[in-house]
């Protein structure tokens, strides 16, 4: 059996409380080597919450999240040793935050944001280091004389296409994603998207990505998690949920966007 | 190729509308039909009567709430009503092929790479695939100069010309048509209705819905006709 006979992530009846409120109960899903995952759901659903514990940020109350892991199988991601968790996080994993400035170090220049994930996972050559920074500025579409700039003198989006940099240079294999086009402009949300789905589709990535945003998912997602109240109320292909909901919930939610 | 591609079996389909008073709509049930590969089954009854909700089901863009679509894919079966998304996904990234009736723009994404996705998908070079597309593009007189721009604001026929070439472009074993000449001139009729006989000739089976009677007459072999609903007295 080879790896990609396997999930690269499972989830077994995951739950989450905050005293005596559940913000993620009973979910399970598994997410395949490749496959992009949407979750939708209003604020206050329980889809933050349930990324942070995918991403081994915040300890479930219950449940289970198993990582195909690149030596030793399928582990639980709570049961391993925090340096075990912090390497995973460094090298098989990526996080892209809504607002890029809580994912990139804004004191340092853009070429040194993603420089120093790849010193984290053991590069030294100060050559190799930049060149493969510049490559990928010129991969999220931005000029590369800007590589000696701080982040903070970039736009919103440029922020946001050098976080996503920041995150692929190491080849993770599952990137986790909040609200990636939040707080952008339409216009610059569409480059976005579409940067994304080609990235994500050259570089064969898993994904797990929470939005409120329908068109994201349709853009960017294989599959869609409907939560409501802590719960997945629906599942299925992506096309499928949004072109025929079933759930009560999930029909409210797609007759509520405004059509431009 | 001349086996059963499309087995369909007690196939029915209900809309429930929660947010509209729990309205039911009850659209087919009971549908049986089978489809070969080689031959062009046209989707025949009353405006309204299911037909491109039958088609959208056998994409499993819809889904079916009773009954089987098993579909011959790669050596075995994959029953679209009941199958995880991931096979799903396989089978429309290399069995079955859908052309809707409007194009779904991507922003940004320029007419000649909405064409060549199905190839690259399959693993096809990405130049090979642009070629490919660009051979398609120019069958279905679009212009050269539009190649690299996004469909947006094309026009409908135009737009139509280019989903064509989308759901053309990849050898699928399954073709389904959702009006595919709607939008087109008599002259551009002729064309798509040639390549669908050339596909035909290939061994795909098509399933399709084609309002214009000339071209239905020329590219299907017989007719499936969907009974209207009747409510139990």
């Amino acid at each position: 059996m080879n790896a990609t006979d396997r999930p690269l992530l499972r989830v077994e009846r995951l739950t989450k409380r905050y005293g005596e409120r559940f913000a993620c109960q009973d979910v399970s899903f598994d997410l395949w080597p490749g496959e992009v995952m949407g979750v939708v759901g209003e604020s206050g659903s329980g889809k933050t919450t349930l990324l942070n514990c995918l991403s081994a940020r915040l300890g479930p109350d219950g449940g289970r999240v198993l990582y195909n892991t690149r030596h030793q199988g399928m582990r639980d991601i709570y049961e391993t040793s925090e340096a075990e968790r912090r390497l995973l996080m460094r090298t098989d994993w990526g996080l892209v935050h809504q607002n890029p400035r809580d994912g990139l170090r804004l004191a340092v220049s853009a070429g040194a944001n993603i420089g120093e994930r790849l010193m984290a996972v053991g590069a030294r050559h100060y050559g190799e280091i930049r060149q493969a920074a510049t490559d990928w500025l010129g991969r999220v579409e931005i000029d590369e004389a800007r590589i000696d700039d701080l982040p903070r003198a970039f736009s919103g989006g440029m922020q946001q296409r050098l976080q996503i940099a920041r995150n692929l240079v190491t080849r993770p294999r599952i990137v986790f994603m909040d609200e990636p086009t939040g707080g952008l402009d339409v216009s610059v949300q569409a480059r976005l998207l579409d940067l994304l789905r080609e990235l994500v589709a050259s570089l064969g990535l898993s994904v797990v990505v929470v939005t409120h945003d329908l068109a994201v998912v349709r853009l960017l997602a294989h599959r869609l998690m409907v939560m409501r109240q802590g719960r997945v109320v629906e599942s299925g292909l992506t096309d499928q949920v949004l072109d025929d909901p079933q759930h009560a919930y999930t029909q409210l939610l797609v007759s509520s966007v405004l059509q431009a | 190729m001349s086996g059963l591609a499309i087995e369909v079996n007690g196939l029915g389909k209900t809309f429930r509308l929660h947010t509209q008073g729990d309205v039911e709509i009850q659209v087919f049930r009971g549908l049986d039909f089978a489809v070969r590969f080689g031959e062009c089954v046209a989707l025949h009854g009353p405006s309204g009567c299911g037909k491109s909700t039958l088609l959208r089901a056998l994409y499993a863009n819809y889904a079916a709430g009773e009954g089987s679509i098993r579909v011959r894919h790669r050596d075995g079966w994959v029953d679209m009503v009941a199958a995880e998304p991931r096979a799903i996904l396989d089978v429309r990234r290399h069995t079955m092929g859908y052309v809707s009736q409007f194009l779904r723009v991507i922003p940004r994404v320029p007419a000649l790479e909405i064409v060549a996705e199905p190839l690259r998908v399959r693993g096809v070079d990405p130049a090979d695939a642009r070629r490919h597309a660009g051979d398609l593009l120019a069958r279905l007189n679009i212009p050269e100069r539009l190649w690299s721009l996004a469909p947006a604001t094309f026009s409908g026929g135009e737009q139509q010309r280019v989903n064509i070439a989308r759901g053309f472009i990849a050898p699928m074993p399954i073709l389904l048509l959702d009006e595919p000449t709607a939008a087109l001139d008599a002259t551009n009729r002729a064309i798509v209705a040639e390549l669908i006989l050339e596909r035909k000739a290939a061994g795909t089976a098509i399933v399709g819905i084609f309002h214009d009677a000339e071209i239905r007459n020329r590219v299907c072999d017989r007719t499936f006709a969907i009974e209207p609903f009747k409510v139990a007295a």
